[in-house]
């Protein structure tokens, strides 16, 4: 039987408890990692910042890289100026375009054999998927260029031989963007179409397409940029074509046309609207 | 309920269904062990067991989306063991549902009716979220509704499909408690209107006892018992169904006399009847079981108990009180606590901890278990709860 | 059982319905032949060019004389390559992973509301042509630039000294342009750490920076694997750093390659050092994959 006594005191001070003390230290030290990673940010953004103050620069000097000199907007209004340049870029959204198409549509199959078929050689399937991803470029350029050239195809180099060379290492990154997005996946919302009387490819069309469509997006919005991009593994399998990333090494030294700055910063600009207002839309609608 | 005249429809006069001999092995391990068991047409039919016992895949089987490796299913005289599950007359309520999340609520309930083709599929749709008074909630999305709304668009997915059988997988577990005791009524009141087999898998028991006509206890991949609720309870006959719905006593006894209408047993030198009904066990050791709800207890020596069943010497070693019922544990001079349930009345003080009581029962309510069996199978212990 | 039983048919592997038998694996075939004649076939040709008579040549054509002595006369003129390059792309990702961790670690448990803007903002830089933001590390890293000027003044540099045209130059646009691969996976290991278990180990006396080096980074781990080697393969075989920020004096293995393709058209060369890399990269990601326990390569 407990007897009724003053409730027992642990420890209490007599006095009131006093307030933390907070200054500037403590809130540096809360927020430090934030601070840093924030300033990382900023750095990355520093050459973005030179390319878009370059694309206004009017060279006065030989190199346009090398200073500052008068601000201008006639470079943005003669893009196509400098003999080539859109004729690259023409050329590499040709390229692209017919690469993503490519390799989104052999690695989403591939992603799909892997997370929802069994069969014996995964492990060695696994092996070679992963294996572009850990060559160096120069090596993969260089092995389809000796390859072209074994088979006599050193004249055609061009439009053909860069869309497989593109192909050929995208489709590592789709299957792995592919494969995340289904594994995800609750396959009892396939079970449960199937209860409900669709077959196999309905319930494929209905159900599992729709829902693996943002790992398929997102898979195909990488293998553009890394296909858009690309210069190494292009440069070898390119023959007299030029892309723009070829276009932009060709142009380095002297004559360097501002106008490259301004379709770089257009490029930044129009992929980072798309990719913020992609986010926004999907903000409004409830998440799937 | 109307039959459905569509061509495309799959759906079949509903019959009994039936398996035989189903046998589900996943490598070493077997899951479902040569069950066979028939399920009237029209009734509401409960799967109990713990988790890992094969209800669910039992379940998936008759659904068509796990193949059995041995057996066969029936609806009525059509086998439909190898038909995949699109082409069956069965529909499945899932255990988290599984709405497409893509879909609003009205495709989700549209999407059985458009696969088979039904030509008035709107209309259908319109009246079957009535139902479920969901109907202002047409256009949403799953990820917008609750957990019990969510439920009813599972359900009413399902239903509109007028199947012969539907199934159901767990369909309340992840609902509170008074909202599930709203549904088990609003399922089984559906049930009784438009008589449609029910088959429900669950592990909690007192949902298959307040919703079944039937209960078949699993355990291990294999029937225990089937039977109507009442008679699974009050005549068990293995320990784990003793265990395994509500509470039971086991006490180790002794057949004495098994000859005539009551069985004789001694109890750790008391004796004491069984009905031969309600006896599983005809010689040698026995568990004898009874409810603590059926104990009556009174302070030693103070009433003399006309042909029921005493047993004498206990000993108050707890009191609970728990609103209606106050649980007393009472311990034996065999060093066994029993367990003692007694509603609140009001026309009773309650025992003391240390006060001796006699324990007395009608002989209509003790069973008789085999000895061979372990005395703690079923019992529910806290890692069984999920 | 009764005779009325049907044949058993075969247990599904793993137990699992969704995985099913038979013909799945043809979706694997159109991309496999991809990867197989273009890839695979291509560095098994590579091989065999590698061991061509090297005083064979582009006009003249090659004999195959299993020259294994162009390995060894490959190592010997160019193991201070070889050297270089690991060096340089292991100081790049060493320091980028300094960057790329507190920046990953903001985004993932800092960074609230604002988490996917920040993703978006890692990767942005990327929207911009990888070698335009180079040339634009050129102009900033120039002579007579803000950051030389002003590390002259702070007598970090001598008054002569220059970045440009130095291996600081080559590894600091190493590891610009490698940020995001070592960050992005970073990220995702980081966010699937619940930061419950970081609070438990708070709780359990661990002073935030204990709890960090026992609970946080052990479990980012996978992260941590999948950004070290996203970044030092593809930066080992660069060269376009080195081209465009530095001078033959920081030349990469990479460039010695191309140079040997394109303008020497010394093939037997090419395909050797090509090969040695290869090999040495992929030893060095399956001993580090093995070290670091992550199973799965893909």
């Amino acid at each position: 039987m407990v007897t009724t006594t003053a409730p027992a005191k642990i420890g209490a001070p007599s006095s009131p408890p006093v307030a933390p003390r907070r200054g500037m230290g403590r809130w540096v030290s809360d927020h430090l990692v934030l601070i840093v990673g924030i300033g990382v940010l900023l750095y990355t953004f520093v050459p973005i910042g030179y390319i878009i103050a370059l694309s206004f620069n009017q060279p006065t000097g030989r190199s346009a890289t090398a200073q500052f000199d008068a601000f201008t907007w006639s470079n943005w209004s003669s893009i196509c100026q400098p003999e080539g340049l859109c004729e690259s870029l023409k050329l590499s959204f040709q390229v692209s375009i017919t690469a993503t198409i490519l390799a989104t549509l052999l690695g989403t199959l591939m992603a799909f054999a892997l997370v929802r078929h069994s069969f014996r050689g995964r492990a060695t399937s696994n092996l070679i998927i992963f294996l572009p991803m850990a060559t160096p470029e120069v090596v993969m350029g260089s092995s389809l260029l000796a390859m072209f050239v074994a088979f006599g195809f050193d004249g055609v180099l061009g439009f053909i031989t860069i869309v497989i060379a593109h192909v050929m290492f995208c489709l590592s990154f789709v299957v792995v963007t592919v494969k995340a997005r289904l594994t995800g996946m609750d396959s009892r919302l396939e079970q449960a179409a199937m209860d409900l009387y669709a077959n196999e490819w309905q319930t494929f069309r209905l159900i599992t397409l729709p829902l693996a469509m943002p790992g398929i997006v997102a898979a195909a919005m990488l293998a553009f940029s890394l296909s858009f991009d690309d210069f190494i593994v292009t440069n070898f399998t390119s023959g007299q074509s030029v892309t723009f990333p070829l276009y932009i090494y060709g142009a380095k030294l002297k004559d360097f046309p501002p106008q490259l700055f301004v379709v770089g910063s257009l490029m930044f600009l129009v992929s980072f609207v798309l990719v913020v207002g992609v986010e926004l839309w999907r903000r409004r609608r409830p998440n799937m | 309920m109307t039959q459905s005249t569509d061509e495309a429809s799959p759906r079949v006069t509903a019959r009994d269904l039936r398996l035989e001999g189903v046998t589900k092995r996943f490598g070493e391990f077997v899951a479902v062990d040569d069950l066979t068991l028939t399920v009237p047409q029209g009734s509401f039919f409960a799967l109990l067991g713990p988790s890992g016992c094969g209800k669910t895949t039992t379940l998936r089987m008759v659904a068509g989306l796990e193949d059995p490796t041995a057996g066969q299913v029936f609806i009525g005289d059509e086998e439909i063991t190898n038909l995949r599950a699109y082409k069956r007359p069965v529909n499945t309520v899932f255990q988290s549902y599984a709405l497409f999340p893509h879909l609003t609520i009205f495709d989700n309930v549209a999407f059985g009716l458009r696969r088979r083709g039904v030509s008035d599929w709107k209309e259908k749709t319109r009246e079957m979220l009535e139902l479920v008074q969901l109907e202002p909630y047409a256009a949403r999305k799953p990820s917008q509704l609750s957990g019990g709304q969510q439920q009813r668009v599972a359900l009413g997915r399902a239903l509109i499909n007028e199947p012969g059988v539907l199934l159901l997988d767990e369909p309340l577990g992840a609902l509170d408690l008074k909202l599930r005791r709203q549904m088990q009524i609003e399922l089984k009141r559906i049930q009784t209107e438009i008589d449609v087999t029910f088959v429900h898998v669950t592990h909690d028991q007192e949902e298959a006892m307040t919703m079944a006509d039937t209960i078949a206890v699993m355990n291990h991949g294999v029937i225990e018992q089937m039977g109507a609720p009442g008679e699974l309870y009050e005549n068990p006959t293995t320990t784990f169904v003793a265990n395994f719905l509500g509470q039971s006593n086991l006490i180790v006894a002794e057949v004495v006399d098994a000859s005539g209408q009551t069985v004789v047993v001694d109890c750790h030198g008391q004796k004491v009847g069984v009905g031969s009904s309600r006896s599983h066990t005809d010689e040698g050791k026995g568990w004898l079981g009874v409810r603590p709800e059926k104990i009556f207890a009174s302070p030693r020596g103070s009433e003399t108990h006309d042909g029921a069943n005493v047993l004498t010497g206990g000993r108050i070693t707890d009191v609970s009180f728990v609103g209606v019922s106050t649980q007393y544990l009472v311990a034996m001079p065999w060093a066994q606590e029993l367990m003692v349930f007694e509603q609140n009345t009001g026309q009773r003080g309650q025992f003391k901890n240390g006060d001796e009581v006699d324990l007395a029962w009608s002989r209509d309510h003790a069973f008789l278990l085999d000895a061979g069996q372990d005395a703690h199978a079923g019992v529910i212990t806290p890692e069984d709860i999920e | 059982m009764t005779d009325l039983v049907t044949p058993p048919t075969p247990p599904v592997v793993d137990g699992e319905t969704s995985k099913r038998r038979g013909w799945g694996w043809l979706l694997l075939v159109p991309g496999m032949l991809w990867l197989a004649v273009f890839f695979l076939f291509p560095t098994v040709q590579l091989f065999f060019t590698s061991l061509y008579d090297p005083t064979g040549s582009f006009t003249l054509g090659y004999s195959m004389t299993w020259h294994f002595a162009n390995y060894y006369d490959a190592i010997r003129d160019t193991w201070n390559l070889f050297a270089r390059s690991f060096m340089y792309a292991g100081i790049a990702t060493f320091v980028g992973l300094m960057l790329g961790y507190p920046l990953a670690y903001a985004i993932a448990f800092k960074a609230g509301r604002w988490k996917n803007f920040m993703l978006v903002l890692v990767i942005a830089p990327f929207f911009t042509s990888f070698l335009l933001r180079t040339l634009s590390w050129r102009t900033i890293l120039a002579d007579h630039g803000p950051v030389t000027s002003f590390l002259q003044t702070i007598a970090i540099l001598p008054d002569s000294g220059r970045l440009l045209a130095t291996p600081v130059a080559v590894i600091a646009g190493l590891i610009y342009n490698f940020l995001p691969f070592m960050t992005l996976p970073l990220y995702a290991s980081l966010d699937k750490v619940d930061f419950r278990l970081i609070e438990a180990a708070g709780d359990l006396y661990s002073s935030p920076f204990t709890g960090f080096r026992k609970v946080t980074f052990p479990l980012s781990l996978p992260g941590v694997v999948s950004g070290t080697l996203l970044t030092f393969i593809p930066a080992c075989g660069d060269y376009i750093n080195a081209e465009l920020l530095g001078t033959p004096r920081q030349y990469m293995v990479g460039n010695r390659i191309q140079a040997a393709f394109l303008t020497e058209h010394n093939y037997p060369l090419a395909a050797s050092l090509s090969l040695i890399l290869m090999a040495i990269v992929v030893l060095m990601v399956i001993v580090y994959i093995r070290r670091a326990g992550t199973e799965e390569l893909v």
